[in-house]
């Protein structure tokens, strides 16, 4: 199904975790603006500290970040077709902001309103460069907080076939580093690193095997344990073998994943998706089995508020608008959507 | 303040702790999981549910802060390891957050002083032996709710 109805131009707001994100995106691709708090200086605006993680700072940073969508895209409210927002998953304080917002807004203008799901939106950021993508897709959703592989059949249609048992890989990468000593956040300073250590030094367990699901808990007591062994191994090696633990992980199970589906495209997601060694073998397995493989841009794999405006647009045109008395789900799955 | 210390000698054992922890636990109640990284909370945390009736999978809540579960009580499963001041722990409205549940909150002596006195302290230590799978797991009943449970923890752990 092709939404047909027009280039909708919609304003997409994200606040499910730590970033208070705002975009305006036209017909579900072309992005007209991203603005993403951590990314602009709002502290000179308000004066003082902008905690991450409050829903007060979402509640302060909200509307200024929205005023910089709408500006940087030379937009005005008058101008839009729609307004969305990510009602999960997603801490519940956090999500409510962005949702009162948008409805708001929707209330005030009297557009429609389209409550998106966090996980399909990261699933949507893919055609934010790539329009002409088609389904199915094998996706490797990888994030601080998610480690999702999906196979999604077809617009709003998707199986979760893989997920992990306990950490989320982009945790792992982070309290490996910070075990470690190289600073947050992890996955950029161990990505930086490894390049300068021996990713076979240290064995450390692939987890799981031949199981569609994964495990990073053991691989970070391992790491831990090993620290503790032998304190004299270079960091640098460290940093290698655990990488290359996580990114066996990850693609091995891609790998058996898209067998499995038939799937003839490979495509990443999420904050891990811009680690270089994970980028490099994603490519290789496309090349090796004769796949297509997109490799979003960081900037769209990271939480951001263009792929909200994104799902949105495929959303209204499957299943309409959302009543405004949706509320939020902060533990929302994916499934069938459409 | 009273204290049962266990050894456990594996994931499912320290999994098992939790699990017998849980027909202790009632809404309002809060524990608090300490131990150092890789020490086995999350695992914990994990028996606690499965004990309380949750079918779902307990991960971590490292990166969304908080996750909420629902078996036969409601369980708000917390981690404070990201937050780098006090306030955003005040910030996030625990008390809104746990209200009519059991609150879990992981790497709870950053947020001990801000927790409740009436609490199950529970703290992980590797070891004692070399091999890297045992946990020292003490529990410890603080406040007068928890207390006078002491003695329960301490039989409950005994009929694991």
């Amino acid at each position: 199904m092709t939404p047909d109805a027009g280039p909708a131009t919609i304003l997409g707001v994200e606040t499910s975790c730590d970033e208070t994100a705002a975009a305006v995106v036209v017909g579900g691709r072309s992005v007209r603006s991203s603005i993403v708090s951590s990314q602009v200086d709002l502290h000179a605006r308000f004066g003082g500290v902008v905690p991450e993680i409050a829903s007060r700072a979402h509640v302060e940073l909200i509307g200024p970040v929205v005023a910089e969508a709408l500006a940087a895209a030379s937009t005005g409210l008058h101008d839009l077709d729609a307004i969305a927002a990510c009602r999960g998953p997603g801490l519940a304080g956090a999500l409510l902001v962005g949702v009162s917002a948008a409805k708001a807004l929707a209330l005030v203008t009297g557009l429609p309103y389209v409550g998106v799901n966090h996980l399909e939106a990261h699933l949507y950021a893919a055609w934010l460069e790539e329009p002409d993508l088609e389904p199915p897709l094998a996706v490797l959703l990888v994030s601080g907080g998610h480690t999702l592989l999906v196979i999604m059949e077809a617009h709003g249609r998707y199986r979760v076939v893989g997920q992990t048992v306990d950490d989320a890989a982009g945790e792992a990468f982070d309290k490996v580093a910070r075990f470690l000593g190289l600073g947050y956040p992890g996955g950029p300073a161990i990505d930086r690193l490894a390049p300068d250590g021996d990713p076979e030094a240290i064995r450390f367990p692939r987890a799981m095997p031949g199981e569609p699901n994964f495990s990073f808990s053991g691989l970070k007591t391992a790491v831990v344990n090993h620290a503790r062994q032998h304190p004299d191994t270079p960091v640098a090696d460290v940093a290698a073998s655990f990488q290359a633990a996580v990114v066996d992980q990850l693609v091995d199970k891609l790998a058996a994943a898209a067998d499995g589906a038939g799937a003839p495209t490979l495509v990443l997601g999420g904050g891990v998706a811009a680690n270089s060694a994970l980028r490099a073998r994603v490519g290789t397995l496309g090349a090796a089995t004769g796949r297509d493989v997109f490799l979003p841009a960081p900037a769209f794999c990271t939480d951001n508020a263009a792929m909200i405006a994104a799902a949105a647009w495929w959303r209204l045109e499957a299943v309409g608008p959302t009543p405004l008395d949706d509320g939020v789900d902060p533990t929302a799955g994916l499934g069938v959507v459409a | 303040m009273t204290g049962t210390t266990v050894l456990t000698r594996s994931a499912d054992e320290t999994r098992d702790v939790g699990r017998a922890t849980a027909g202790l636990v009632h809404a309002g109640d809060v524990i608090v999981v300490a131990g150092e990284l890789g020490s086995g909370k999350t695992t914990f945390v994990q028996g606690l549910a499965a004990g309380v009736g949750i079918a779902e999978r307990v991960v971590s809540p490292t990166f969304t802060i908080a996750r909420e579960y629902v078996g036969s009580v409601r369980l708000v499963h917390v981690d404070v390891y990201r937050l780098e001041r006090a306030q955003e722990l005040l910030d996030l409205g625990l008390e809104d957050l746990a209200d009519d549940a059991v609150l879990v909150v992981e790497w709870g002596d950053v947020a001990a002083g801000y927790l409740p006195a009436d609490h199950l302290a529970v703290r992980l230590t590797p070891g004692p032996g070399a091999d890297t799978d045992e946990r020292t797991v003490s529990l410890t009943a603080g406040g007068p709710s928890w207390g006078a449970r002491a003695d329960a923890v301490a039989a409950a752990l005994d009929a694991r």
